[in-house]
C-alpha cells in the first residue's frame, strides 16, 4: 500500500498538509509531497478536492484462510471472584457483534474458586463460556491470563476477541496479539463488523482525543481489540437463557516467572475512577488541600468518585491514582463535575467523552467551558457549598 | 546491570491545536518531544545505574530526525544510544514496531531490564512494551511506580492497577514499563548537552538487525488504519446565567430532569 501524490493535479492548495495528523505533508516545487513520516492512514486521500491524491491497495501479508476463524469472544473480567462491570458491557457489545455476524458469543473467564459464577455469564448474553478455574490464576499474571487465552484461541479459532481497555485486559491482550502474530487495537469506543469481509471496523481515540482513527486487521485473525469502560451499553441479565460451560485444565509450564506477593487496595469500591457514574473533580483552582475536601464533600453526597488534575495531584492534595487525563486515567462517566479546572488540553483528553460535563470557574474565558455542557461562572468557595446544601437537600427529600 | 530503555519520539499533543473550521490539527510549529512517559524510564533506569553501576542505552525506531531524542536522552546521561531508521520500517503498527524493537535490542545484546514508559501520548496504546517482551521471551510486568528491590536476577516492584497496587516478583532480564508517579526525571546537565551535540547517533537499518522484511513497516503490520476523522464536537453547550444561586439551582434542577443525579 502507498500514498502518492499526482502532480499534474494538485493545486497546491496545501489542504492535505494542514490534514496530515502525521504532519507527513510538506510543499515541494509547489505540490504536496509525502515524506516518509507517512502512516498511509489515507487522511489526505479524503481531504484532496482535486482528487490529487491516491492510495493503492495491495493486497499485502499473508493470504489466511481467514473462513476457518468463527464466533465472538470477549474476556471477562474478574476481581476477587465478582464479574466486572466491564465484562457486562463487552457482552452487551459481543452480543451484538455475533447476533449481526449471525455467530455465537463466548465468553473466557479465568480465576480461582470462580466456576460458580460461570452462568452468570450465560444469563447476561454469552452463549458459551470457557472457565479456566485454578490456584495458578487467582492473582493477575501476564504469564498465565495470556497462556490460557492463547491457547484457547489457537485451538478454537475465534474471530473476534475483546477485552476491557483495564490495566489488566491493557496488560496482557498485548501479549496473545504478539504470539498469534494478529492485529490489536487499543481503547476502542466504538466497533462494528462488516458482514462480507467479516472485518471489524475499530474506531479509537488518538492524539490525546484530537483525532479518531478506524483501524481494521484485515488479514490476520482472530482481531483484537480492547475496549474503555463505560462507552458500551451493560447486558441486562435474563436467567431463562441457556448456554454451555465448558471447563479449561490449566498446568502451568514450570515455575511461574513473575508472581504477586500481595495486592493492596488503595481506593474503596466508589473509587475506581473508571467504573464510576458521577465523578466530581478537583484542579488546582481550589488553591489547598483543605478546600479540595469540598470535592471529596460533593462527590460524597452525590455518590460518586473524586478526581483531580495533575496540578492538584502534584500538590499533593491526592494520590496519583486519582489523576484524570493524559498522564493519568481515561474516564468516561454519565456526570463529569470539573471544579476550579481551567481545562487545560491534557486535562480535557481524559475526560471529555463523558456524558454530561458541568463546570465551574471564576474565569468565563477558561477553556473548560468549550467542553462543559453546563457552565457556572463563580468562584469555586461559594459555588460548591451551596451545591452541596441543594443536592443534599434534593436527596432528602427525594 | 545493563539497562535498555524504549524511546518514542512525539508531537507534543499538549501544543496541538484543532482548527474549528476545518476540524484539523494543526501542527505547524509543534515541537517534537520524548514521550513524557520515557522520561520516567530513562530517570528510573539512571537511578538504577547509579545504584547497582552498569550501563544505560536508550533505544528508538523512527525517521532520521528521531535522533534528536536520542541526543536529549544522552544530555540527560544516557550511555548509549540506538536509532532503528528504514523506510521499510514506515507505517509500522504496534506489532511491526515491536519487532523491529525486539531485533535491534538481540543486535544490543545482554542486558538485565528493559525500561519503557506506560504509553506514548501520541498513539496511547499501551502496546509496544509487552509485545516486546513477547518476542524476546522475557515476563512482562506493567504499571510500575516503584522498584523496591532487585537481587541477584529477581526484581520487586510495585504495580499500579486499577483499585489500588500489587507487589510484583520478577525474574530478570524483565521489560516493565512505568507510570509518572514512580520518579521526578532530572534536567539534562551541561556534561550531558555538550556530549550529545558532538554525539554520532549509532543507526541501524533492516539488514543490520537481520529484520525479516515481511514483518517490517506497513507490510508486517497486521492492523491498517481505514480512516481518520475529527471527532463529534460536543453537543450543546451552555454558560448559565442569572446570580451564582439561579446558576446553581438551574444546573441541579438539569441534571436531576436528566436522571443523572
Amino acid at each position: 500500500m502507498s500514498v502518492t501524490v499526482i502532480s499534474a493535479k494538485c493545486t497546491g492548495c496545501e489542504t492535505c498538509v494542514s490534514t496530515c495528523p502525521f504532519g507527513a505533508i510538506e510543499m515541494r516545487d509547489g505540490a504536496a509531497f509525502i515524506t516518509e513520516a507517512c502512516t498511509m492512514c489515507g487522511a489526505c486521500v479524503e481531504a484532496c478536492e482535486f482528487k490529487a491524491i491516491e492510495r493503492s491497495e495491495e493486497a499485502a501479508g499473508p493470504a489466511a484462510d481467514l473462513s476457518a476463524y468463527k464466533g465472538v469472544w470477549v474476556f471477562a473480567e474478574q476481581h476477587k471472584g465478582e464479574i466486572s462491570s466491564v465484562a457486562l458491557e463487552l457482552i452487551g457489545e459481543g452480543r451484538k457483534l455475533a447476533d449481526k455476524k449471525k455467530t455465537v458469543l463466548a465468553a473466557v473467564f479465568m480465576g480461582h474458586g470462580i466456576k460458580g459464577k460461570a452462568q452468570d455469564l450465560i444469563a447476561y448474553g454469552a452463549d458459551r463460556v470457557y472457565v479456566a478455574d485454578d490456584p495458578a490464576l487467582k492473582d493477575f499474571n501476564d504469564d498465565t491470563y495470556a497462556a490460557v487465552l492463547t491457547g484457547l484461541a489457537r485451538q478454537h479459532k475465534p474471530e473476534i476477541i475483546l477485552a476491557g481497555a483495564t490495566a489488566i485486559g491493557r496488560s496482557f491482550f498485548p501479549k496473545v496479539a504478539s504470539t498469534l502474530y494478529t492485529g490489536l487495537t487499543a481503547d476502542c469506543t466504538v466497533l462494528d463488523i462488516d458482514i462480507e469481509s467479516g472485518h471489524l471496523h475499530q474506531t479509537r481515540p488518538a492524539f490525546g482525543g484530537n483525532i479518531m482513527a478506524t483501524i481494521v486487521t484485515p488479514n490476520h485473525r482472530p482481531q483484537m481489540a480492547t475496549v474503555r469502560h463505560k462507552v458500551m451499553k451493560p447486558a441486562q441479565r435474563n436467567d431463562s437463557r441457556t448456554g454451555e460451560i465448558i471447563e479449561v485444565k490449566f498446568t502451568p509450564a514450570g515455575d511461574l516467572r513473575t508472581r504477586v506477593i500481595k495486592t493492596i487496595e488503595e481506593l474503596g469500591e466508589t473509587v475506581n475512577i473508571c467504573e464510576a457514574d458521577i465523578i466530581v473533580a478537583g484542579g488546582r483552582g481550589l488553591g489547598s488541600a483543605k478546600n479540595f475536601q469540598l470535592v471529596e464533600e460533593l462527590a460524597k453526597a452525590l455518590g460518586g468518585a473524586v478526581a483531580a488534575t495533575r496540578g492538584a495531584v502534584d500538590e499533593g492534595w491526592i494520590p496519583y491514582a486519582h489523576q484524570v487525563g493524559q498522564t493519568g486515567k481515561t474516564v468516561c462517566p454519565k456526570l463529569y463535575i470539573a471544579c476550579g479546572i481551567s481545562g487545560a488540553i491534557q486535562h480535557v483528553a481524559g475526560m471529555q467523552s463523558s456524558e454530561v460535563i458541568v463546570a465551574v470557574n471564576k474565569d468565563p474565558e477558561a477553556p473548560i467551558f468549550n467542553v462543559a455542557t453546563y457552565g457556572i461562572v463563580g468562584d469555586i468557595h461559594e459555588v460548591l457549598p451551596i451545591m452541596i446544601k441543594k443536592i443534599r437537600e434534593m436527596r432528602g427529600t427525594a | 546491570m545493563n539497562i535498555i530503555v524504549l524511546v518514542k519520539q512525539v508531537p507534543d499533543t499538549s501544543e496541538v491545536k484543532i482548527n474549528r473550521e476545518t476540524n484539523t490539527l494543526i501542527r505547524d510549529g509543534v515541537p517534537s518531544i520524548i514521550n513524557p512517559f520515557d522520561m520516567f524510564a530513562i530517570e528510573e533506569a539512571l537511578r538504577l545505574r547509579e545504584k547497582h553501576g552498569g550501563k544505560v542505552t536508550a533505544i528508538t525506531m523512527g525517521p532520521p530526525q528521531a535522533a534528536e531524542s536520542l541526543k536529549e536522552a544522552v544530555s540527560l546521561g544516557v550511555d548509549d544510544v540506538v536509532l532503528l531508521s528504514d523506510r521499510a520500517f514506515a507505517g509500522a503498527d504496534t506489532w511491526a514496531t515491536s519487532y523491529a524493537l525486539s531485533q535491534g535490542i538481540r543486535k544490543i545484546g545482554e542486558y538485565d531490564l528493559i525500561i519503557a514508559g506506560k504509553q506514548a501520548i501520541d498513539g496511547d496504546t499501551a502496546q509496544v512494551g509487552p509485545e516486546t517482551a513477547d518476542m524476546l521471551g522475557i515476563p512482562f510486568v506493567a504499571y510500575i511506580r516503584k522498584i523496591e528491590q532487585i537481587a541477584g536476577n529477581r526484581m520487586t516492584a510495585e504495580r499500579l492497577m486499577d483499585e489500588g497496587y500489587d507487589v510484583v516478583e520478577t525474574s530478570l532480564p524483565a521489560l516493565i514499563t512505568v507510570v509518572k508517579e514512580i520518579n521526578q526525571p532530572r534536567l539534562p546537565s551541561l556534561k550531558g548537552k555538550m556530549k550529545a551535540k558532538s554525539l554520532k547517533v549509532t543507526t541501524w537499518n533492516a539488514a543490520d538487525i537481520k529484520a525479516d522484511d515481511s514483518k517490517c513497516g506497513l507490510k508486517g503490520s497486521p492492523t491498517k488504519v481505514v480512516r481518520i476523522f475529527p471527532p463529534v464536537p460536543r453537543g450543546q453547550r451552555e454558560v448559565l446565567t442569572g446570580t451564582m444561586e439561579d446558576q446553581i439551582t438551574t444546573a441541579v434542577r438539569k441534571l436531576k430532569e436528566q436522571a443523572l443525579i
